[in-house]
């Protein structure tokens, strides 16, 4: 047994004990629940570890097999798995809280199905389960690949993977249960985060070694970006989560913080969770999938050096503006306004980057429905980071905040960009990593594309005209100065646009199952017959792990 | 800058010579607008800096050449608000009586408009936004007044509330008669079904009306009177109309008398100053019913 089974065996060991007993002590049932969890999960860890030794090679993974990396797919495999699990398990709660807008009675009732619980539990599966795992997939890929060496560490992969796995579990389960710290975005309570900081720093140590082991003499852009993701998140998530539990056998905690730097911090994070997870992150699969699937070099090498630099020194500074016309000092608020303008053209560096790239390749947006799907996400990331620092303008946000034009904002960002980034990097990956030509059916790609389109027009367009409505009934006066109408007279008029947007959705939903339907397909190893195959790109098989 | 070591000549533009897992990376410029562009913006933030409060200091903050703070613009704003309201006669509302404001064309545009805004913020939430109530929620546009629908009687009401906890605050009685025991269940559906004969809606004609107006004067006339037409005094509903506030089926009635009732409405003294508090008593009078 090597020192780092036997090492996590105890420690795993020592835990679920820990745990046990915290579980028996807790002082509240999601407490005690949770920390059952936790105990199981590091039981079965020990047994998964004692299996796999049992079942191992006594000698240690080669590096290498016959001069070529012998990458490790493994834990990769089943990161793409669990992100389009969670995908699906995400949309669909989008849509029930949707349609809970549009008719309150929807939530049944039932205080595990009100919107206060089920909306972070939509907003933490869709970024963190299904953006997560999309991220960690991608990019143990990704450092493989452009480093010509074998993932760093034996056990510690498998550790991210599954350890960030059982994190969203006990995020997702305590929100129905009602445990949450009410910081948007950074729901989880104290031990959950405690337990997602060890996790993320084992994920930073395992990209760290693996980079420093490359074959490679320089870093790929990607790798530039997926750390940036990885650094700035860690940093993020502890400070933003200092907090003192009430008890530590309770899942009860407040925030070290209180009043304006409370929000402060909270923006802070929120927005650079926006600017360093869905940004930063993404744009490094960009980086790799496009030119890849493109086959094409990327565009400037030179634009990619500045624009993220630019990008990651000014993203930093534009929290505050999330926090216009507040307590927040007026100087705060200048520093956010004017750093989120400055951020416009750093941010549109990686999409001129990417669209670019397809210089000399733009027919294959024709025949090529996947990549078409990467691109039309780049379209949508000009849009949004065009939108998001014109809504940063004090002048603009004193109508926007606090509608649901903000919404739209977000969700032209996160189904077009980020979700559209994503399909494509699964799209791409699925085959590459079990082996397989190409996906199982183009042509259910071509349905997903258009349905979840479709899906995204109707949601933004009906975000966009409820919220500046909204806005500009919220600020219309009558002749003597008084408010023209009441806030639920605002609520009545945005009732029919709820609809519309619960029905675009629903469509997104619905091309997320079709994506699963035919990444199954792909994984069991079925082929359609392709009406216009694209020619899958040359050195993308890869000997199975 | 990286050592240029071949290009592409497919696309002309030379490549730096890396390549990560078959990617290589073409060295072009970078576009002209979209740098001057960045610098464009850079120039502006610097700009907006000289004029706005901007970057902190160790015990003050850079001011600003145009001396903006939020803070004094709102309390600008406010006080603008405030001398056109003034100037409309907002000082006068709350020193006028009444029936004054409701006969003077110059005040009652002004308590009208003030009457609406208050009314949609702080009573369309249970009241609905047309004031026409639901149940548990009187309708606010008929002339059935649990208690009274003269424009002092619906200003008291809003000033007090009921069983709001003010000291003045109204509060009738209507007694648990199933469940204290002051009833049994037959007697219940006997006077339930008397009650509803007043409005011609008798449910059980096996139940005898004889012994249900017997029963309605030992019990309940005292404060819905011998002919149930209630009284303002008391909050005691007229029973002999068509307004029902917790239901008219012969099943809301029994459940009323069974369980009894206990509406709240919050005092609105100290949350609404007196000229609101006036003007919603005027809208809410005009909305018809007013008496």
């Amino acid at each position: 047994m090597t020192e780092g089974e036997a090492g996590l065996c105890a420690a795993f060991g020592l835990g679920a004990l820990l745990c046990l007993v915290a579980s028996a002590k807790a002082v509240d049932p999601a407490y005690g629940f949770h920390a059952g969890l936790f105990s199981l999960a590091a039981v079965a860890g020990i047994v998964a570890i004692l299996r796999r030794y049992a079942a191992r090679d006594p000698e240690p993974v080669p590096q290498e097999i016959g001069g070529k990396p012998n990458y490790n797919l493994g834990p990769i495999k089943v990161a793409a798995v669990a992100s389009m699990g969670w995908g699906i398990a995400g949309f669909l709660v989008g849509c029930i809280i949707a349609f809970q807008l549009w008719a309150p009675a929807l939530n049944l009732g039932l205080e595990y199905t009100t919107f206060g619980r089920l909306r972070p539990l939509h907003t933490s599966a869709v970024i963190f389960a299904f953006g997560g795992n999309v991220l960690i997939a991608t990019s143990l890929y990704v450092v493989q690949r452009t480093c010509r060496a074998r993932l760093a560490g034996d056990l510690a992969p498998w550790f991210v993977v599954l350890g960030y796995n059982l994190f969203i579990v006990v995020a997702g389960t305590g929100y129905l249960m009602g445990v949450t710290q009410s910081k948007e975005y950074a729901e989880p309570e104290w031990y959950a985060d405690l337990w997602l900081t060890i996790v993320w720093v084992v994920y930073l140590a395992v990209f760290l070694a693996t980079l420093a082991k490359r074959r490679e003499p320089h870093i790929f852009v990607a790798n530039w970006f997926y750390l940036a993701f990885i650094v700035t998140i860690a940093m993020l998530h502890v400070v933003n989560n200092l907090a003192l539990p009430v008890s530590v056998f309770g899942s009860k905690s407040y925030p070290i913080f209180s009043g304006v730097q409370d929000a402060l911090v909270q923006w802070w994070y929120g927005h650079n969770a926006v600017g360093f997870f869905l940004t930063a992150g993404f744009l490094a699969i960009m980086y790799y999938f496009i030119p890849k699937r493109a086959e094409r070099p990327v565009y400037s090498y030179r634009l990619s050096i500045i624009h993220f630099w630019a990008l990651i020194f000014m993203y930093i500074w534009a929290g505050p503006h999330h926090l216009h016309y507040t307590a927040l000092p007026d100087w705060a608020q200048t520093l956010g306004m004017t750093f989120s303008i400055m951020l416009w053209m750093p941010s549109w560096g990686g999409m001129i980057n990417g669209l670019m790239t397809l210089s000399g390749a733009w027919d294959k947006l024709r025949t090529d429905p996947i990549l078409r799907l990467m691109v039309v996400s780049l379209a949508f990331y000009g849009m949004a980071t065009f939108e998001g620092p014109m809504m940063s303008i004090k002048a603009v946000n004193a109508l926007s905040h606090y509608t649901d034009w903000t919404i739209g904002h977000v969700h032209s960002g996160a189904l077009g960009w980020v979700a559209y980034v994503s399909f494509g990097a699964l799209y791409c990956l699925v085959p590459w990593l079990w082996n397989r030509r190409e996906v199982y059916s183009l042509r259910l790609v071509e349905w997903h594309f258009w349905v979840s389109t479709l899906g995204i027009v109707l949601y933004i367009t009906a975000m966009w005209v409820a919220g500046i409505m909204q806005g500009l009934m919220w600020r219309a006066y009558n002749d003597f100065g008084f408010l023209e109408y009441s806030f639920v007279e605002t609520v009545e008029a945005m009732r029919p646009y709820y609809l519309v947007r619960a029905l675009g959705g629903v469509l997104f939903l619905i091309g997320a199952l079709i994506m699963a339907y035919n990444l199954a397909m792909t994984i069991l190893g079925r082929e359609a017959n392709a009406p216009n195959p694209a020619p899958a790109a040359p050195g993308a098989l890869v000997p199975a792990a | 800058m990286t050592d240029l070591k071949s290009s592409n000549p497919a696309a002309g533009p030379e490549t730096t010579g890396h390549e990560w897992d078959g990617i290589a990376e073409f060295n072009n410029p970078l576009p002209r607008w979209w740098l001057y562009s960045l610098y464009a913006t850079i120039v502006w933030a610097f700009g907006y800096w000289i004029l706005y409060p901007a970057w902190p200091l160790v015990s003050d903050h850079t001011r600003g050449l145009l001396g903006y703070s939020t803070r004094a613009s709102v309390l600008a704003d406010v006080a603008a608000t405030r001398t056109a309201r003034a100037a409309l006669g907002q000082s006068t509302l709350a020193a006028a009586d009444l029936t004054r404001i409701a006969a003077d064309p110059a005040l009652l545009p002004l308590a009208l408009a003030t009457g609406k805004a208050a009314f949609g913020d702080n009573c369309a939430g249970c009241h609905g936004t047309a004031a026409t109530g639901r149940t548990g929620y009187p309708n606010l546009q008929d002339d059935d007044w649990l208690w009274g629908g003269s424009l002092e009687a619906i200003a008291e009401t809003i000033r007090v509330g009921i069983r709001s906890g003010h000291a003045d605050a109204r509060a009738g009685e209507m007694p648990a008669f199933g469940r204290d025991g002051l009833l049994k269940r037959d007697e219940i559906e006997t006077v339930a079904n008397y009650v509803l004969s007043l409005s011609g809606r008798a449910f059980a004609p096996a139940l005898s009306l004889e012994n249900g107006a017997a029963l309605f004067s030992r019990n309940c006339a005292a404060c819905h009177g011998e002919q149930g037409r209630g009284n303002p005094e008391m909050g005691a509903p007229n029973l002999t109309d068509a307004v029902w506030l917790y239901g008219a089926s012969p099943g809301d009635v029994i459940a009323t008398i069974q369980g009894g009732r206990k509406g709240v409405m919050p005092t609105w003294e100290g949350r609404l100053d007196a000229a609101t508090i006036k003007s919603l008593a005027v809208y809410v009078h005009g909305l018809g019913g007013g008496r």
